[in-house]
Order: C-alpha cells, then structure tokens, then sequence
C-alpha cells in the first residue's frame, strides 16, 4: 500500500510537472505576456521594465528553470490586479469553493443512494419511473440557467433566500443545490443501475436463500459493493465539480470561490493569479485521484494496487 | 415410509417474458421422507431449478408461482394455503447450494463474515463464540486451517473450495432439508467427486433429507435413493434408484441411461436424444416426449398421466417397453 503511494506520488508529480510546462509554454510562448498584462496606454519604456522586472529579458530555458522553481515554492509572483502573492489570492477563495462543493456533492451523494435504492427495488414501478424521469430532467437543465431560475423564484419573487454573495448559511444553500442538481441525478442513475445489478447477482441469491431478511441484504450486501464503482463516479464528478461546475456556479451566486475568481482573472488578464489557479486546481486533481484508488482499494479487496 | 417432510403438490411457475408466458414447471408433484436423498435429474431447461428455487422461495418478477402448493411438515410453505411470509423455515429448516460456487459468495466479505450471518441468526452466537462454530463448520467440510481462512475473502479461495465454504454456510443452522442445485456441474471431476463424497457424509453424520439436482445419472446411482426425471417442467418418471436403472419405465429415462458414457462399454461413439426438447410457451397437449420418442402412437397424442409401473414406480408412459429396442426393431 505505501508502496503503491509514493509510486503514485511520483506519477502525479510528473502530471503536476507537465502542467506547469504547459501552463509556462502557452503563457510565454503564445501570446505577449506583456501586452495582454498591461493596459493599451502603458509606454514602451513601461512595457520593457515590466519584462525585464518579470524576467522576460533572460534566456528562455533561464525563464523556465526560475519558473520552474518558483512553483516549487508555491510562488507564482504576484497578482496585478489584486496586488499581492497570487497564492495568497488562492489559499483566501480555496475554502469558499471547498465549502460550496462539500455542500453541494454531498447532498448529491447523500440524496442519490436512497433514491436509487428505492427505485431499483421495483424496476419499472412508480418510484423508479418517477426516479428515472427527474434524473434526466436534472441532467437536461444547464447550471447556470437552473441558477438564475433559482435566483428568481426564491430571491427574487418569494425573497426567502439572497441573491448573491457569502457569509450566512442562507447564502449557501441556492448555489450548493444548484451545484447538486446534475451530480445527483448522475449519482441516482448510477446507483440505480448499480443496485438492479447487485440484487440480481447470485451471492444475493444465496443471502436470500439464508434466510437474510431484505433490510440486510441491502446494508451489508449491495450497498458496499455499489461503493466501488460509486466512489469512482463520485471521483469524477468531484473533479468536473473543481474545474468547470464551480465555475459556472460560482459567477452566477457571486460566491468568491476559486471559479469565479478564475473568470475573473481571466478577464483581467491577470496571468499569474490564472496560473496560481490552474496549477492549484491540478495539484487537487491529481490528490483526489491517489485518494479514490486508495478508498476503492479499501473497499474491495480484490483490487490489485499494482 | 412415514409422514413426509417435503410435499410438492401440482405446482405451476409460470414466467411472463416479453416473448410470451413460459410455463416453465407444469404440474410436480414430488414427496420427500427424512433422510432421504431425491435426485431431481432432466436436460437443461425441464424445469428442475425453478422448482427447487420455487420450494426455496426464491421465484421473483417476471416469474410467479401459477397453481400448486408445497407443504413442509405438513405447514403450507408457498402457492395455495400459505397466509402469511413464513420466516425461519428458509435458511434455517431448508438450505440451499447453487450450481455456481464462483459467484455464490459475496466478493466483498470474508468467508468468515459471510459464515457469521448464518450463525448469528439461527445459533445466536457473536464475537468469539460464532468464530469458533465458524471455524469447526469450515473443518467440518474439510478445509484446513480454518482459523486462518476466516479471515479471507472468496477470492482467495478455489472453485471446490467455495462450494466447501457454501456447503458449511448451507448446514450451519442444522437445517433438515438441503437443495442442492448441480452442486458440481461447475467444477473438475476430482473436485465433484469430493464434494459428493462430502455431502453423502454430512448426510450420514446430521441425518439430512438432501434434494440433488443434476443431469449427471452418475452422480445419482452413487448418491441417492429415489430419482425423479423431468421433461419440459413435468415429471416423466419416479422410482428408486435400483428400479429406474433395471426398468426404466419412460423412453425418455431409458434415452438418458442409454446416452451416459459407460466405461465398461466399448462404443465408437457417444449415443445422444435426437431433437431438442419443446418449447414452454406453448407446450405440447399430449406426452412432451413424443417428437422424440421412437415409440410414439397416436393415442400419444392425448393428455398423459403418472401410472403405476411397479412398487413405488411411476412413469406417464404407455409404452411399458424399451422403446428404443422397439424403435430400433
């Protein structure tokens, strides 16, 4: 098991590695850092003391070795637009994501099991047709127009929850709901597929015909042998969740997470804030990954880590 | 004999497929004395398991039970009579082992945990106290250190094995009747031996009544006392294992004894039914056999019933004769 996660460690240093690279190639090598950082009126005297003070001036392979190293050290330089380290800005938003997306995904995870349980018990009865109909519905509805639905209905017409913004549990509970929408009806789909299966597996055969009464044989039989390929879905939807639903969510809420400070950025060509971003999101990505192996191996132990 | 422990009464299982409605068990009627071992032989398809799941409990959507009863003790247990789920008969009184030991056990808990539920439901023993019984019952069907294999997941263990580790689980309520569904179909034939060799012990030793499905009359001549053949879901013949093998009263028996492999016998090949058996949708008015049946007659046509063809002997078939010597005349 150590074994398999310092092998594992490696490979996503190598993965962290590569993404710095493309992140340092694209930057500096596709477009002009300098102009897309500077405002339109900045002199050229201005543009070329704003290279030489970035390191533009030197070698490129100087360039990357200090880029290179300044990742180590976690320092992307600082933010222009906010005017401080950038890792700074990151590590202030990172717990506002965090918390919006604990929220939201666990809602999903805690909602969709009993959900799709119920409606594998019966395929085809009123729950599962009931079950199935609104996943799809769920999957069908683009965040960021349930979000503004959402604003709408409950902030604006019924004002029982706020628009936007951070800071009373109020504040949470539309974005987290609308970041739950899609993983739950993916989660209930899966779940209910995953338990159609399970039941009719022999070993569940054999429980029934030990006389075990249904109740159990959910708990101890099914519901942990879902797990697995729950945990690898639920990875996966962790991931999109980090580095695309949040984004959406997160600029339709005005919630201060990593998303909307990525959007942010962005539109103020703050290059280094969009690194420090890009590279923390891949650092988590790659963690999740060991971890879900880790949990899966857990799990079942019939998973070889090698 | 006295009082049966085991009575099958006309039972029908119907399954509703997209195709159609199966009738897949037609009308068995089958007894079972303590003690005593059934062979429930017959080709793939006549029906053998779905009455043994049918006595279990364990025909589920789209299959249903259509008619019949089965009584244990006396006590309605499934179809006509029953008023209430009966609990503790199921996995205590009646156990059951499946034809296929590589996906019968949970793949996610140990052999231990798995022994354990058993044994906390019907003995009422935990922690220690059910891990000592689990471990006598993995010896008691032959699997040494038993301490250690607790511990380890069905993966670990071979084919044989786990049939071993189902056949514990099976009598570790101290049940009274054991259905056993081609116990061996899926396994070497030095294991098969083993395991028969096993469950023809733990017969002796607990007194178990022991329902061995099988198309292999091999294993029933060493196994068992009295054979019921079936054919597309109804029984064609019933007798002690002696008579049906001296006299085997319905042609398709006698097809069945005559196509086993014999190592005795010099033949240059391998003597087979001709013809497949017909489709359950639609099942055959008259005797199921007759398309095949190289002593068939037109009074074949009409509906067929179980007569007597000797002390504790039935067969539903007129012929009386060896039909394949009259086929072959």
């Amino acid at each position: 098991m150590t074994d398999f996660i310092l092998r594992r460690l490696f490979q996503g240093f190598l993965v962290v590695f590569g993404v710095t690279t493309v992140v340092f190639v694209i930057t500096r090598l596709a477009g002009d850092p300098v102009s897309l950082m500077l405002p339109l009126s900045a002199s050229d005297e201005q543009r070329a003391a704003f290279a030489a003070q970035i390191g533009l001036d030197q070698p490129i392979w100087v360039q990357f070795l200090r880029f290179a190293g300044d990742v180590a050290l976690l320092d992307f330089g600082d933010s222009l637009w906010q005017r401080r380290p950038a890792m700074e800005v990151v590590f202030e938003r990172l717990p506002n994501t965090a918390l919006l997306i604990a929220a939201g995904l666990g809602t999903a995870v805690v909602l969709s099991i009993p959900l799709g349980a119920i409606a594998a018990l019966r395929p085809g009865g009123l729950a599962d047709r009931l079950t199935t109909s609104i996943s799809l519905l769920g999957l069908a509805m683009p965040q960021f127009w349930l979000g503004l639905m959402a604003i709408m209905i409950f902030s604006v017409t019924l004002k029982w929850l706020p628009t936007s913004g951070i800071g009373t549990p109020a504040h949470l509970v539309l974005p987290a709901l609308t970041l739950a929408m899609t993983p739950l009806a993916r989660f209930t789909m899966m779940v209910r597929a995953a338990m159609i299966d399970e039941m009719n597996t022999q070993y569940v055969k054999t429980a029934r015909a030990k006389g075990l009464g249904l109740g159990r044989i959910l708990r101890v039989h099914t519901l942990r042998n879902i797990m697995v390929p729950f945990l690898s879905i639920s990875g996966w939807e962790l991931i999109t969740t980090l580095s695309g639903y949040t984004v959406v969510v997160e600029t339709v809420f005005g919630w201060p997470g990593l998303g909307l400070t990525a959007v942010q950025a962005i539109q103020r060509g703050d290059l280094f804030l969009v690194q420090a971003i890009v590279f923390s999101i891949a650092l988590m990505i790659v963690c999740i990954g060991i971890l879900m192996d880790v949990l899966s191996k857990m799990i079942d132990p019939r998973i070889e880590l090698n | 004999m006295n009082d049966p422990l085991l009575e099958i009464d006309d039972l029908r299982v119907d399954f509703d497929t997209r195709a159609g409605l199966v009738q897949a068990v037609r009308g068995v009627s089958l007894t079972l004395g303590r003690g005593e071992t059934l062979g429930l032989v017959g080709e793939s398809g006549s029906g053998k398991s779905v009455t043994a799941q049918a006595v279990m409990g364990l025909i589920d959507v789209p299959g249903r039970i259509a008619g019949g009863a089965v009584r244990w003790n006396g006590m309605p247990l499934v179809g006509e009579g029953v008023r209430r789920r009966p609990r503790r008969i199921w996995g205590r009184e009646i156990t059951m082992i499946f034809q296929n030991p590589m996906t019968s056990l949970n793949p996610l808990m140990t052999v231990g945990a798995q022994l354990g539920e058993v044994i906390h439901l019907y003995l009422g023993l935990r922690g220690a106290a059910a891990r000592t019984r689990a471990a006598e019952l993995l010896d008691a069907v032959g699997i040494s250190g038993a301490s250690r294999r607790l511990d380890q997941y069905p993966h670990e263990f071979s084919g044989g094995m786990r049939q071993r580790v189902m056949i514990a689980m099976a009598i570790a309520s101290e049940p009274r009747l054991l259905i056993a569904d081609e116990p061996t179909t899926a396994l070497d034939v030095t294991i098969q031996a083993q395991i028969l060799e096993l469950l023809a012990g733990l017969q002796e030793k607990l007194g178990l009544s022991i329902i061995l499905i099988t198309h292999d009359l091999g294993i029933v001549a060493g196994l068992c006392h009295r054979v019921a053949v079936m054919y597309a879901g109804q029984i064609v013949e019933t007798g002690t294992v002696d008579d049906i093998f001296a006299r085997p009263g319905h042609p398709y028996t006698q097809g069945l004894i005559r196509s086993t492999p014999r190592l005795d016998a010099v033949e240059d090949r391998l003597v087979s039914i001709d013809g497949t058996p017909p489709g359950l949708r639609t099942p055959p008015e008259g005797c199921a056999f007759r398309p095949r049946c190289p002593a068939a007659q037109a009074a074949c046509h009409a509906p067929q019933r179980l007569a007597s063809h000797g002390a504790g002997h039935v067969a539903c078939c007129r012929a009386g004769v060896d039909a394949w010597d009259v086929g072959a005349a």
